[in-house]
């Protein structure tokens, strides 16, 4: 091996350390037996324990937190794609006055601070009586979900190669008949990708989680990982913490080591050529 | 007689582009504009979070104290500078040295590439619990750390002063986002082609030169687009700051302040002048963001 190659892969274990160390370490805290009385900073863990993971996963609030934010999450995702995919079939394949103007919008308000909208949302999810329900929530999370899944989508659908759509058009096919006969077969794989982005965005929410929802039966996992206290009451359980924090974070590792390739490219779709 | 029928035909497809958009529009007005205007209309009112129909019109009055009478304001304002541009700063300069490195060619990159996505991945809410502890003064590993190397000969209490938590707060947002930065970078010098190196290495550059001269330019159009998305992502920071700091004013950024008054205090008024502040901050710094990419559109003619 010549010293570039030794460099490298030192290099690279520098990288591996900086990403997964923090995780590692929320593992090894999460099996650690002792309180934080008795805590010893080891680097791996001597004498392994699943008590605290046992713990957290007997506590009802994040079983109910956990199935909130997986049904949330999920209509959220399932209605935004729904909505996305006419109007990013619009903007990605169809040459209209305004089309930059809109999707220049349609990218500002996926930027735009969930909190300058946070007092308005309540008072809308009060009048409607939403306040505290799933669909108060979901409704909040249409807010940032639909502008980003639009812009996603809208880039994978310009491309797509326009022969296709061509030869629809030669065909007299209608722009109904080019949408859902044409283009919706060759479009789940973007779907997919642009679902499981959201999904992590809605699933990883916070404000509006904490501000709209009030008990464990309607919130989410991150209030919960917030609010959780653990067994104790009078010092702060951190190996209770870590291994809520682990037992949260898995789903999502799964879904992005499955889908990594997929992600990398929605992420670099949405950025790299807009 | 083919001219006509196109015509005829894209109107028809003009047409249904506008049909097809319809269904976002409707959405957007019911869950965006709607809200924005009231929360607007809430910042000239003395409305309180227990009863949000009734309220008087009080003018100017919550932009005034702001502006002239709450110093906390300013304080959640300079906070939230310090951290979007530290935070900004040090995660392009990690991210585009990671992928530099990822660019290479060897075995394993496959493996750190999806490592490279965990920061990314953990919800925002646990980063901040899992670097609490980190940090912790008694029992956290980087007190630790620092100790064994003899850096430091006590433990520092890091969360306990406003200046280090908000170090410590631009730390773990560095440590979530370098990937954001990673990732694109990473596309973007995959994307130039190798010949172009080729030259240099028969006249035997310096690889920083190469880097400075050759590789940085090619990739600034991708590295601009990122710098910006992450700055107005970083200027709403809410989540980190509410739990790393649990919810401290010293450490609030212009998103904490703002809820604070909302639900903490109830001044509807109050919270809202705070949200149409930073929003108008954020829709000028959106515009001149879009200026510049809609310059880079046309450079590009991607579009």
């Amino acid at each position: 091996m010549s010293w570039k190659k030794i460099s490298l892969v030192f290099l690279l274990l520098i990288i591996l350390v900086y990403t997964c160390f923090p995780f590692y370490w929320a593992i090894v805290s999460a099996l650690k037996k002792a309180g934080t009385g008795t805590f010893i900073v080891e680097y791996w863990p001597s004498e392994p324990v699943l008590k605290n993971f046992i713990y957290v996963l007997n506590r009802p609030a994040f079983g109910s937190t956990f199935f909130n934010s997986f049904l949330v999450s999920t209509l959220t995702v399932l209605f935004c794609l729904l909505i996305a995919l006419t109007a990013s079939y619009a903007l990605g394949r169809i040459q209209f006055k305004g089309r930059t103007v809109l999707l220049l919008g349609i990218l500002g308000t996926s930027m735009f601070p969930q909190v300058a909208i946070l007092s308005g949302m309540f008072e809308l999810v009060r009048s409607l009586g939403v306040y505290n329900t799933y669909q108060g929530l979901i409704m909040s999370y249409v807010v940032f979900s639909l502008p980003f899944t639009v812009w996603i989508l809208t880039a994978f659908i310009r491309d797509l190669p326009i022969e296709i759509e061509e030869a629809a058009m030669v065909d007299g096919a209608n722009s109904y008949v080019i949408l859902f006969k044409v283009f919706l077969p060759l479009m789940w794989p973007a779907m997919v990708t642009t679902g499981i982005l959201a999904f992590i965005g809605a699933w990883n929410e916070f404000l509006f989680a904490l501000t709209l929802t009030i008990s464990p039966e309607v919130t989410t996992l991150p209030v919960f990982m917030a609010s959780f206290r653990g067994e104790s009451e009078f010092e702060i359980p951190w190996p209770n913490i870590m291994a809520a924090s682990v037992l949260v974070t898995i789903p999502v590792l799964i879904v992005v080591l499955i889908f990594q390739n997929r992600i990398v490219k929605g992420l670099t779709a949405g950025a790299v050529k807009g | 007689m083919a001219k006509i029928q196109r015509t005829k035909l894209s109107k028809e497809r003009i047409r249904s582009a506008w049909i097809f958009l319809t269904p976002m529009f409707i959405c957007l007005a019911v869950v965006a504009i709607y809200p924005l205007i009231t929360t607007i209309n809430y910042s000239f009112t003395d409305a309180r979070l227990g009863d949000l129909y009734n309220y008087n019109y009080v003018g100017w009055f919550h932009y005034e104290t702001l502006f002239f009478y709450d110093e906390w304001w300013w304080v959640s304002v300079k906070n939230t500078f310090i951290f979007s541009f530290f935070s900004v700063f040090f995660e392009t300069i990690i991210g585009v040295t990671f992928a530099l490195i990822l660019n290479n060619n060897m075995p394993a990159r496959g493996i750190v590439r999806a490592a490279i996505l965990i920061p990314w991945a953990i919800p925002t809410i646990v980063n901040a619990k899992m670097f609490q502890w980190m940090f912790n003064q008694q029992f956290g590993v980087f007190n630790e750390i620092l100790m064994d190397l003899s850096i430091i000969s006590e433990p520092i209490a890091f969360l306990a002063y406003p200046d280090s938590s908000m170090a410590a707060a631009i730390i773990v947002d560095v440590w979530k986002t370098t990937p954001f930065i990673t990732l694109l970078t990473l596309a973007a010098l995959q994307m130039i082609p190798t010949d172009i190196y080729e030259s240099t290495r028969i006249d035997g550059v310096s690889s920083w030169k190469v880097f400075w001269n050759i590789t940085l330019p090619l990739i600034k159009p991708t590295l601009v687009i990122a710098i910006i998305f992450r700055t107005l992502d970083a200027l709403r920071v809410f989540d980190l700051l509410y739990v790393l700091t649990t919810n401290s004013r010293e450490t609030a950024s212009m998103s904490v302040y703002a809820r604070q008054w909302l639900v903490d205090f109830m001044e509807v008024g109050q919270g809202s002048a705070a949200s149409t502040l930073l929003f108008a901050f954020l829709t000028i710094a959106t515009i001149l963001y879009l200026i510049i990419t809609k310059t880079s559109f046309d450079r590009q003619g991607v579009y």
